[in-house]
């Protein structure tokens, strides 16, 4: 089950918690991964651990320009991406009411807009490859909303409508989108929380702990497989119960 | 049959899958040839690469044949 024996995939931000956990898994499965990330020496590191059938492509994601040159180096050095997974994001959290423009636009362009770019340079040589896996990591709070992350919470819910649409549009040429919607998940990003905050997180919970990122992985893993045809336009949420959606 | 035409023709063939003989001037990408709308979308981005010429929306709507495929790539080829 969910061999990817001689598949191709990309993942941006794999040098985060997350990111690496889904390249991890996907070359385990048998995948040629691509690592995307902006710490050059953290992909080169999983890139060493994990030996061959690894590429690195470092690039900005907040740089229009590079992330259309990461699109074609990444189709033409790996020779077709036919997984693509959209896990780089950024948080600039703050109370909606003192946001700045440049907070909400930083995590637009990052988040969503690079994703839509991205997505645009490798979907076409899928289309016409009639196969194609497209993931994008969006989040439980682009449903649930979040107090001090609506610009984050707006990406991650872009996403989600992003994904249908597109889901729609390319089913008939056997290239399926979908989202995977991770609760809190013991990464950098939720160590920036204090203890307070992470205590109130936990009463939420029905399992009473954060999910760890080879969770959110084996998800990803699922629905990059040839086993998962059949699911397009969908958010698998991993959550440990938290939202029940 | 002009350069043009020819190359237009193998473009189709390549991607809708069609025979040849099917691919005629007068031939409609979608009541001819089976094409979905996002067949015609392809196929003007594969002319566009092939051509080196740029098909705007509102002209594409209008190439609905191989003839006219043609004869947009032969007027911007001018």
């Amino acid at each position: 089950m969910f061999d990817l024996s001689g598949r191709k995939a990309l993942v941006t931000g794999a040098s985060g918690g997350i990111g690496e956990e889904i390249a991890r898994i996907l070359h385990a499965q048998g995948a040629i991964v691509g690592l995307h990330g902006t710490r050059v020496e953290k992909l080169e590191t999983l890139a060493n651990e994990l030996g061959e059938r690894v590429h690195i492509f470092p690039a900005n994601l907040s740089d229009r320009a590079e992330v259309k040159a990461l699109g074609e180096k990444a189709e033409a050095d790996l020779g077709g991406v036919d997984i693509l997974v959209n896990n780089a994001g950024i948080t600039k959290d703050g109370l909606f009411v003192r946001m700045s423009d440049d907070d909400w636009d930083a995590v637009l362009e990052v988040n969503l807009t690079a994703v839509f770019r991205l997505t645009r340079e490798l979907t076409h040589p899928m289309m016409r490859r009639r196969y194609g896996r497209i993931i994008n990591i969006t989040s439980i709070v682009g449903v649930t909303g979040n107090p001090g992350q609506a610009n984050y919470c707006a990406s991650k819910a872009g996403m989600i409508g992003f994904t249908k649409s597109l889901a729609q549009e390319i089913a008939t040429r056997n290239v399926t989108v979908n989202c995977v919607a991770p609760g809190f998940i013991e990464s950098a990003m939720t160590g920036k929380l204090n203890d307070k905050q992470k205590d109130a997180i936990m009463g939420a919970i029905p399992m009473k702990r954060m999910g760890t990122g080879a969770e959110v992985a084996s998800a990803v893993a699922y629905l990059a497989s040839s086993e998962a045809a059949y699911m397009t336009g969908q958010t698998l949420h991993v959550n440990g119960g938290m939202a029940m959606i | 049959m002009s350069d043009v035409a020819e190359r237009v023709k193998k473009i189709v063939i390549d991607h809708l899958g069609v025979d040849a003989e099917k691919v005629s001037e007068g031939a409609s990408f979608i009541d001819d040839l089976g094409a979905d709308s996002l067949d015609t979308v392809e196929l003007v981005m594969a002319f566009e690469e092939e051509f080196g010429v740029e098909i705007p929306d509102d002209a594409a709507d209008s190439i609905l044949t191989v003839g006219d495929a043609v004869k947009f790539i032969e007027k911007a080829q001018a």
